[in-house]
C-alpha cells in the first residue's frame, strides 16, 4: 500500500514523510516541468497542444498500466510494442481486408492480444523462464509476425467512423484516448486494491514462497497480470492504428522501454512488491510533458533522449536517497 | 575488572515507535553478559546501535572509556564490536570463504584476490572454532548450524573486543548449542567480552555472568545471574510470575475418532511415514535438525513432491497435489521459517494476516470488504499481543517475536481442521509463548487438532497427547504423551532402538 493512503487513512498529514513518498516527488517534478515549458514556449498551454500531450501519454499511459501489473509480482514485459505493432495491424487488415465492422475487430484483437500475453505468462509461470528472455522471444516473434501478416508496408484504408477512437473529442472535448486510459486506469485501480488478486500480485513480487504456503495458486496470478499487459497493449495498438488511420508493422518500437520509465518514475520498485497504479500514470504524464515540451523548444532529438535517461536516473537515485534513513 | 562498554541514556524513535527510552547500563571486560526481555522490548535495537547499523536519536556509547559515534557497521567492526544478527545476513551463492571476508577480501602484490590466503585465514579461523565446514560449498547449501558457524567465523576473523549474539541459538539444537557453548567460553577465555539475547532462560542461568533486562524500552535492571532465579529473571521480563507455562492436559480423549490418517508417505527426504491424528490431539513431532520432519508435513500439504502419498480425512481418501488443496482440506501448515516461507516482510501486518482468507473476506463481486477485514486483523492483533503502533506498520519493522505472531495469526483465522505447526515459538518470549500453548490448548478443546514440530524438548513434552520421533527420514517411535521424558525422546532421536 502506497505511503498515500496510509496517511490518509491514519487522518495525518505529516509532511516530511510525504516527501519522501515517490509519487509525491513524480508529481512535483511533474508541476515543476509545466510551469517551466509554459513559461519556456507560449504554444505549451494551448488547448491544441494539451490535447495533443494527453493523446501521446494515453498509448503509453495504457502500456505503462499492464507493465505495473508484471513489475509488481518481480516480472518485465517487453513485448509491448511489438505486441501493440500486431494487434493494431491484425484490426486494421480485418477491417480493411475482410470487411468486418470495426468493433468485431476490436474485440478479436483484443482477445489476440489477451492471448498473446497469456502466452508468455504461461512460459514464465511454468515452465519458469526468466520473464526477461520469455518477453524478449515474445517481442521478435510479434514484430516478425507483424512485419510478415503486412508485408512490411502500412494497411490504410480503415473506415472513417474508427477514426474516432484515436482522434475523436468526447462530448466535443474530452479526448477520445484520454476516456479509454482513464477506464483502464479504473479497472486496474479496483484490481489491484479491491480485488484478492490485486493483493496477491503484490505478495508475489515481495515473497513468492509465502504466497504459495498461502494456498494461493500462484501460478495463475502469475499467468494473468502478463495477459493484463497484452490486453493494454493491444488497446494501446487500437487507439495507435486510429490515430493513424492505418495499421503500422513498425508501430511502437522502443515503447516498452517508455512504459517501463513511467512505471519506475511512478515509485514502483523494479523487484517487486511496492508500488502504485497512481504513481505510474503520473510517471506517464511527467514523460509526455517532457518530450512535448522539448519539441516545443526545437531542442533535438538526440538530446531529448540523453536528458530523458538522465532524469529517470536522476529521479530514482533520488527517492531511493529519500526513503533510506 | 573494568567496563568494555557503557551505554548512556540512549533512546531510539522510529515513526510511531519509541523503541529505546533512555537505557543506561556497562559491560565488564570479559565477561559474558545476557540482555532479556520481551518480544519488541528493544534488545536488537539496542545490539544494532552497539554495532553500527542504527545510529542512536540521542545518547552516548562509550567504548574502552571513550565517546564512540558508529556510523556504519564497518566501522564498529574496526574498533572491534561485531553483531552475529537474528536473522542471519551471509549471501547464500558466496562461499564459504568468500562470505567471511566479504567487504575486506585481501589482495595480493597484482592487486587480484589473494584466494590462497583468505583460504587459509578462513580455515585457521574455523578451526579455533572446531567447526568441520566444507568451504566450497556455496553457504545456502550448508546446514542452519553451519551457517551460523560462518557468521561466527566471520566475526572473529577481525580482531573483535565485544562479540553480540542475537538469539544465536533459536535455530539449533541439542548438540549445535553444546559446541556453541563451548566456543563461547572458547572466546571468553580468549578474552573476548560477549553480549548474548536469549529467550532461553536456562541458558542465561547456565552461562551468563551478568544480565539486564528490557521492558517496553526501558531499562529494568543489571544483576549478576547467580544472584537469581529462573523465576526473579521471568518477573523482570514481564512483571508477574508465571508458574506453569503449559496448559493441563485433558485425559482420556483416547477414544476420540481419527481426523486424519496419513496411510503411506514416500519421497527422496522421508520414506515410511505412517501416523494418524485424533480429532482434539495435539501430536508433537520431535527429532534433530535435519531429521525429516519437516520435510514430512511439507510432503503432506503437497507443498513438496511425493513419491508415493495415501492420506484419508475422516475415512475419505484425499488427493493433495498442492497447497490450495491442502487448504481446501482444512490443513494449514504454519511455516518454520518466517522470513522465507511465513511472511511478505515488505507487507503490512494487516495484508499478510489477510493472505490467506482474502476469499473469505471478499463478498460484492469480489472485492475485499475492508471493513470485515480491519475487524479481523484488529482482533488478532489484540488476541495475540502483537505489540504494533498499527495494523499498517510494515512487517519488516516488527521484532522478530511479532513477527512470529503475525505468522501465527495469518493461519489461526482460516477455519482449518488440521494445523500444523512447525517451530512455533521460535523466537517468542516467555510470557507470549505461555499464550501461545494457552491458545493452542484451547483449539484442540474445541475440536482441532494439531500437529506441532518442536526442537525444544519441553515443549515437546508439556504438550504433546502424543510424541513422534523421527531419525534420519522415518519416525522411530510413538510415545504416548503421559509417558514421555526427555531421556525417552533423545534416545530415539539420536538414532536408538535400531538394529
Ligand atoms: N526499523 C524499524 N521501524 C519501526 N519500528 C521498529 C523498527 N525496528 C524495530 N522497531 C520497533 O521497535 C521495537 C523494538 O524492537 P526490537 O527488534 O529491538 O525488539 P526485541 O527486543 O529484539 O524483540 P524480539 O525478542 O522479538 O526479537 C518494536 O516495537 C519494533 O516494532
Ligand atoms: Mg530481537
Amino acid at each position: 500500500m502506497s505511503q498515500l493512503e496510509l496517511n490518509y487513512q491514519r487522518k495525518t498529514v505529516n509532511v516530511k514523510e510525504m516527501f519522501k513518498n515517490p509519487e509525491m516527488l513524480t508529481l512535483i517534478g511533474f508541476f515543476i516541468l509545466c510551469v517551466f515549458f509554459s513559461i519556456a514556449s507560449e504554444q505549451f498551454l494551448t488547448g491544441n497542444n494539451i490535447s495533443n500531450i494527453i493523446r501521446q501519454v494515453s498509448i503509453n499511459g495504457i502500456l505503462a498500466v499492464g507493465m505495473t501489473f508484471v513489475i509488481l509480482t518481480g516480472g518485465i514485459d517487453l513485448s509491448v510494442g511489438s505486441v501493440m505493432a500486431f494487434t493494431g495491424t491484425i484490426m486494421a487488415g480485418m477491417m480493411i481486408n475482410m470487411g468486418m465492422p470495426p468493433i468485431v475487430a476490436v474485440l478479436l484483437g483484443i482477445l489476440l492480444g489477451a492471448a498473446l500475453g497469456y502466452i508468455n505468462g504461461l512460459f514464465v509461470a511454468h515452465a519458469r523462464i526468466p520473464a526477461i528472455i520469455v518477453t524478449l522471444a515474445m517481442m521478435e516473434v510479434a514484430r516478425g509476425a507483424a512485419l510478415l501478416y503486412t508485408g512490411g508496408y502500412p494497411l490504410s484504408g480503415l473506415p472513417s467512423s474508427y477514426a474516432f477512437i484515436g482522434r475523436g473529442d468526447l462530448f466535443g472535448i474530452i479526448p477520445m484516448p484520454a476516456v479509454i486510459m482513464v477506464l483502464v486506469f479504473i479497472i486496474a485501480y479496483i484490481i489491484l486494491n479491491h480485488l484478492p488478486i490485486g493483493r496477491y500480485i503484490y505478495a508475489i513480487g515481495g515473497n513468492e514462497e509465502a504466497v504459495r504456503l498461502s494456498g494461493v495458486k500462484v501460478k495463475r496470478v502469475k499467468a494473468f497480470v502478463y495477459l493484463v499487459s497484452g490486453v493494454t497493449a493491444a488497446i494501446s495498438g487500437l487507439i495507435m492504428t486510429s490515430r493513424l488511420s492505418s495499421g503500422q508493422p513498425m508501430a511502437g518500437e522502443g515503447y516498452e522501454l517508455d512504459a517501463i520509465a513511467a512505471v519506475v518514475l511512478g515509485g514502483t520498485s523494479i523487484a517487486g512488491g511496492r508500488g502504485h497504479i497512481f504513481g505510474t500514470i503520473l510517471g506517464a504524464l511527467l514523460l509526455g510533458v517532457l518530450s512535448n515540451g522539448l519539441n516545443l523548444m526545437g531542442v533535438s532529438p538526440y538530446v531529448q533522449r540523453v536528458l530523458k535517461g538522465a532524469i529517470i536516473v536522476g529521479a530514482i537515485y533520488y527517492s531511493s536517497v529519500r526513503q533510506k534513513d | 575488572m573494568d567496563n568494555v562498554l557503557e551505554i548512556e541514556n540512549i533512546t531510539k524513535e522510529f515513526p510511531g515507535v519509541k523503541a529505546l527510552k533512555g537505557v543506561s547500563f556497562e559491560v565488564k571486560r570479559g565477561e559474558v553478559h545476557a540482555l532479556v526481555g520481551e518480544n519488541g522490548a528493544g534488545k536488537s535495537t539496542l545490539m544494532k546501535i552497539l554495532s553500527g547499523v542504527y545510529t542512536p536519536t540521542t545518547g552516548k556509547i562509550r567504548l574502552d572509556g571513550k565517546e564512540v559515534i558508529f556510523n556504519d557497521p564497518k566501522q564498529a567492526q574496526q574498533l572491534g564490536v561485531s553483531i552475529i544478527h537474528q536473522e542471519f545476513s551471509l549471501i547464500p551463492y558466496l562461499s564459504s570463504v568468500d562470505n567471511i571476508f566479504l567487504g575486506r577480501e585481501k589482495k595480493g602484490a597484482n592487486r587480484l584476490l589473494d584466494r590462497k590466503k583468505m583460504r587459509k585465514e578462513a580455515e585457521e579461523v574455523l578451526q579455533r572454532l572446531n567447526a568441520n565446514i566444507d568451504l566450497n560449498k556455496p553457504v545456502a547449501h550448508l546446514s542452519v548450524a553451519n551457517q551460523q558457524f560462518i557468521e561466527i567465523a566471520k566475526a572473529i576473523a577481525i580482531d573483535t573486543k565485544v562479540l553480540i549474539f542475537d538469539e544465536p541459538t533459536a535455530s539449533l539444537t541439542g548438540k549445535e548449542i553444546d559446541k556453541l557453548f563451548e566456543l563461547i567460553e572458547k572466546l571468553k577465555a580468549d578474552g573476548v567480552t560477549i553480549i548474548y539475547i536469549s529467550h532461553h532462560l536456562d541458558e542465561i542461568l547456565h552461562m551468563c555472568d551478568r544480565m539486564t533486562c528490557l521492558r517496553d524500552g526501558e531499562w529494568v535492571g543489571t544483576r549478576e545471574v547467580k544472584d537469581v532465579s529462573k523465576q526473579d529473571i521471568v518477573k523482570m521480563m514481564v512483571g508477574r510470575e508465571i508458574v506453569n507455562v503449559f496448559p493441563e492436559k485433558p485425559t482420556g480423549n483416547g477414544k476420540a475418532e481419527i481426523l486424519l490418517d496419513v496411510k503411506r508417505l514416500h519421497n527422496k527426504s522421508v520414506a515410511d511415514i505412517q501416523f494418524s491424528l485424533k480429532k482434539g490431539e495435539i501430536i508433537g513431532i520431535a527429532g534433530l535438525v535435519g531429521s525429516g520432519r519437516t520435510e514430512t508435513v511439507r510432503a503432506l500439504i503437497g507443498a513438496d513432491p511425493a513419491q508415493e502419498k495415501d492420506v484419508y480425512i475422516n475415512g475419505q481418501k484425499v488427493d493433495i497435489k498442492n497447497p490450495t488443496d491442502a487448504l481446501s482440506h482444512g490443513i494449514a501448515l504454519i511455516p518454520e521459517s518466517r522470513k522465507t516461507q511465513g511472511l511478505v516482510l515488505n507487507m503490512t501486518i494487516k495484508n499478510n494476516i489477510s493472505l490467506p482468507i482474502l476469499k473469505d473476506l471478499s463478498s460484492f463481486l469480489g472485492l475485499i470488504n475492508k471493513k470485515k477485514e480491519d475487524g479481523v486483523i484488529e482482533k488478532s492483533i489484540q488476541d495475540l499481543l502483537i505489540k504494533t503502533p498499527s495494523s499498517q506498520q510494515l512487517v519488516k519493522n516488527l521484532s522478530g517475536g511479532n513477527q512470529q505472531k503475525v505468522v501465527l495469526a495469518k493461519w489461526l483465522n482460516t477455519d482449518c481442521k488440521i494445523l500444523i505447526f512447525d517451530e512455533p515459538t521460535r523466537g517468542i518470549d516467555i510470557g507470549a509463548k505461555e499464550e501461545i500453548y494457552k491458545l493452542m490448548r484451547n483449539l484442540a478443546d474445541k475440536g482441532l487438532s494439531i500437529i506441532m514440530i518442536s526442537s525444544e524438548l519441553p515443549e515437546i513434552l508439556g504438550m504433546s497427547d502424543r510424541v513422534l520421533v523421527m531419525h534420519k527420514g522415518r519416525i522411530k517411535a510413538e510415545i504416548n504423551g503421559t509417558e514421555t521424558t526427555s531421556e525417552k525422546v533423545m534416545y530415539y532421536a539420536t538414532g536408538g532402538g535400531d538394529v
